[in-house]
């Protein structure tokens, strides 16, 4: 059921949002977050795809915000959705006018009780997220570097302002490949000695990878530049040969330890509401992730 | 070997990921193995957890070649998957899949198995650890763990190129079909796999249950306090299905449904719900409380009182037309055996004297549904008419296991109005949504425990010997007797087991 609210207020959308849902028979009473997604013209479509495509592993209340014109009278438009195809409810409100600079106050209402708030800027995000108005109301805060104008700067600028609860989409992104390397040394006796990470530059989660692996296990690890916006190949160094893993076709890779055969294992792309889904899945903050960037932010000084 | 300096507990993104291995299905070619076990190794491999280099090897009497094995293999995984379809994924599965064909007695084929298995340590990298799942007739168990012990696939040492390899094995229900037989079928066991290799598994009752359950039960503060004799007046185990023994005509009959569900399933719930609280979430502790509760159940004193058995007869189950049990294909005409069984537990500890427990179980009931309703006592004092109070009941807790899983509360409330009227009302919490969607399936969670060597949650020996132990008198009754009772397919079950409740002064949930 979908009810369009014009030059309304967050009071009169929490109405509405209460008679929608007994009118679609309670559904989904069971929601357990709240998940703002602040996002303009260009963003919304995808980003509200992927939050309800979520929200059937997490049922949550989505507030979609698009932040119009900052310029002339305040004006609050909604659109809620609740019951039909998705698991929780989502709003979509439009702000313009003054109201942009107060968000927050239209926001806050709608907040479901109790339960955690996730914001998530699907394009570029504030500079320091957790200082920001809509970010101060969430325990979690998502950013996305890839989506910034210049992405591995945007992640310092965001490393450097982090606060507990904060991660970036292409620290997610890596979770693949964090595992396979993880797995690898696991087959592994010997330690890592040295390694390579091949990828495009300018790749936020390259860049994150080579601070994680470093990090951990406190070898330098050199960068070799192509002509890619991925990460392509990581090769760890021991004494007993080298852990090698390299992106092939169709979301594989090769994987190759010392002392077994090269082998085909899935290194799946993963679309943007299954990168949510496990951002999701733990609410409190990535303490790996805060060393992460801590090394990188400690190796750039 | 030193700790992998990528993994941290903290670092909780990361999945476990099990270690090079294999897993050797016997009976690869029967339903089981079709319709849960190749798909949940799919699943398993779609979702990055089984390790490069996984093998899988199914071992069956059935005569085909590698490549309709493949084959028929896609096709089981591609009709069952729950994860989407890839068929990159596949491919990198099936580059470790091999068939060895072969009746389980035959010597040939154990050769062929051996060769196969030390030809994948090398190619694949499987690096000498091997999960042997019997997928097969418990009648056959004997024979394949000792084809296993004099092959010698069922020790690791004997090769010297991988120190640290293991051998494990899974085994179905049922364990034995009663007490004698489940010590005999463990001693075969034993005597080749030391006991925490052993992973005897409930399909019925995933860990994820086991931990569902723990958690509502040990995490809140809130129902301890009343899960207790001063506060329950009752507990109701039931799990129902809505369809007849199918094709499990050679299984079932003479098995029946005591022996099928109520000695692991209902009793295991039993123990879970009853239990006190243990002192750490590992195995061990666990088994300790379960094994508690399971030897202080006892079957009912008057075993003609307080049990019920019945056989469905023909009827509407769902709107369609079913036949009964005797007309099922390969049900002999003067079959006794009990589609539906119930049977009262009473356990003798201080929380629960005075509390019976009711187990239930059923093929063609009402509908498919498996709960645990915990009745509580009514409040010692209304200060309302009786008129008012007409339409409430007991309050209840009710773990729902399956198929929506979740808990329900049910409670009075006042009817809106200007009359004071109190009715039962349903509040309902489902871990839907928020988990099922990403929550592997019982088999997957069963298979990554095997190939990790998680110490299992499943019961070891001695809980399986104390369950037979409550209900072996309950079926030795049941033998002596020359009739049962039956109930129409669809309905809830026969009326003895209404009367048995009626005695009591209790009556069946209707779920």
């Amino acid at each position: 059921m979908q009810i369009t609210l014009e030059h309304t207020n967050a009071s009169h959308i929490s109405r509405e949002l209460v008679r929608a849902r007994k009118a679609s028979g309670s559904p989904a009473m069971d929601m357990v977050l709240t998940l703002i997604v602040v996002c303009d013209d260009s963003t919304v479509a995808d980003a509200l795809h992927a939050a309800t495509t979520l929200s059937k592993e997490h049922p949550a209340r989505i507030i979609g915000v698009i932040l119009g014109k900052a310029t002339g009278a305040p004006d609050l438009h909604a659109k809620i959705r609740v019951g039909s195809e998705t698991s929780g409810e989502s709003i979509l409100l439009r702000l313009s006018g003054r109201l942009v600079k107060h968000a927050e106050s239209a926001v806050l209402p709608l907040l479901l009780p109790d339960s955690p708030v996730v914001v998530w800027w699907p394009g570029q995000a504030p500079a320091n997220p957790s200082g920001d108005a809509m970010g101060a109301l969430a325990s979690r805060r998502l950013t996305d570097a890839e989506a910034a104008s210049q992405p591995v700067r945007h992640l310092r600028t965001v490393a450097r302002h982090y606060a507990p609860g904060d991660t970036d989409l292409s620290w997610t992104r890596l979770t693949p490949w964090r595992a396979l390397l993880a797995a690898a040394l696991d087959q592994v006796g010997s330690p890592v000695t040295g390694g390579l990470i091949v990828a495009g530059s300018g790749n936020p989660a390259g860049v994150l990878l080579e601070s994680w692996l470093e990090d951990r296990l406190g070898v330098h690890i050199r960068w070799r530049r192509v002509d890619s916006t991925r990460i392509e190949q990581v090769v760890l160094e021991t004494a007993d040969g080298d852990v090698t893993i390299s992106r092939g076709q169709h979301g594989a890779a090769t994987f190759s330890v010392p002392g077994s055969g090269e082998r085909s294992v899935p290194l799946p792309t993963r679309s943007l509401a299954e990168l949510l889904a496990e951002d999701l899945r733990r609410l409190d903050a990535d303490a790996i992730y805060a060393a992460t960037i801590r090394h990188m932010l400690r190796e750039d000084s | 070997m030193t700790t992998n300096p990528l993994r941290d507990p903290q670092d909780r993104r990361l999945p476990q990921i099990a270690g090079p291995c294999s897993m050797v299905i016997f009976g690869i070619t029967g339903d089981l193995a079709r319709r849960k076990l190749i798909p949940a190794i799919y699943d398993l491999a779609n979702r990055g957890l089984l390790p490069p280099g996984f093998a899988l090897v199914g071992f069956a009497r059935a005569d085909f070649r590698s490549q309709t094995f493949d084959q028929l293999a896609k096709a089981a995984a591609k009709a069952g998957a729950r994860t989407d379809w890839r068929d990159s994924v596949w491919r990198q599965l099936a580059a470790g899949m091999k068939f060895v064909g072969g009746s389980f007695d035959d010597d040939d084929a154990w050769d062929r198995l051996r060769s196969t298995l030390a030809d994948l340590d090398a190619k694949q990298g499987t690096r000498g650890n091997h999960a042997f799942y019997l997928s097969i007739p418990p009648g056959l168990f004997p024979t394949v763990v000792d084809r296993l012990r004099r092959s010698g696939l069922a020790t690791a040492d004997v090769d010297p190129t991988y120190p640290h390899a293991w051998r494990r094995v899974v085994i179905e229900k049922p364990f034995g079909h009663d007490l004698e037989s489940a010590r005999r079928l463990n001693q075969i066991v034993a005597e080749v796999f030391p006991s925490e290799s052993v992973f005897r598994i409930d399909h019925y009752l995933g860990k994820e249950t086991v931990q569902n359950i723990l958690a509502f039960r040990f995490a809140n503060q809130l129902f301890e306090p009343v899960w207790n004799s001063n506060y329950v007046d009752h507990v109701q185990i039931t799990m129902a299905e809505d369809i007849g023994i199918g094709t499990r005509a050679g299984y079932y009959d003479g098995i029946g449904a005591a022996r099928d569900v109520i000695q692991n399933h209902l009793m295991q719930l039993m123990a879970l719900v009853a239990m006190e609280e243990p002192i750490s979430f590992d195995a061990t502790s666990l088994r300790i409380e379960k094994q508690k509760i399971l030897a202080n159940a006892r079957p009912p004193a008057r075993l003609d009182l307080h049990t019920a058995r019945a056989q469905y007869t023909e009827g509407w189950a769902g709107g369609v037309p079913v036949g009964g049990y005797l007309d099922e294909d390969g049900i002999p005409a003067d079959s006794l055996t009990e589609t539906f069984a119930a049977i009262r537990v009473d356990i003798g500890t201080r929380r629960w004297a005075g509390v019976p427990f009711y187990l239930r179980v059923g093929k063609r009931l009402g509908r498919r549904v498996t709960e645990v309703a915990v009745v509580f006592k009514r409040a010692p004092h209304l200060p309302f008419s009786s008129d008012d109070v007409e339409e409430l009941g007991e309050n209840a807790l009710v773990l729902r296991i399956q198929p929506d899983e979740g808990v329900t509360l049910r409670f009075g409330a006042k009817v809106p109005g200007t009359v004071m009227e109190i009715r039962d009302v349903n509040m309902d919490f489902a871990y839907g949504g928020t988990f099922v969607e990403n929550s592997p399936e019982a088999y997957e969670r069963l298979i990554l425990d095997v190939l990790l060597g998680d110490p299992p949650l499943f019961p070891q020996h001695e809980e399986v010997e104390l369950s037979w132990q409550i209900l072996d008198p309950v079926i030795e009754h049941w033998a002596r007797q020359k009739t049962i009772d039956t109930y129409p397919a669809g309905t809830w079950g026969p009326e003895s087991a209404d009367a048995m409740m009626a005695r009591d002064g209790r009556r069946w949930r209707r779920p």
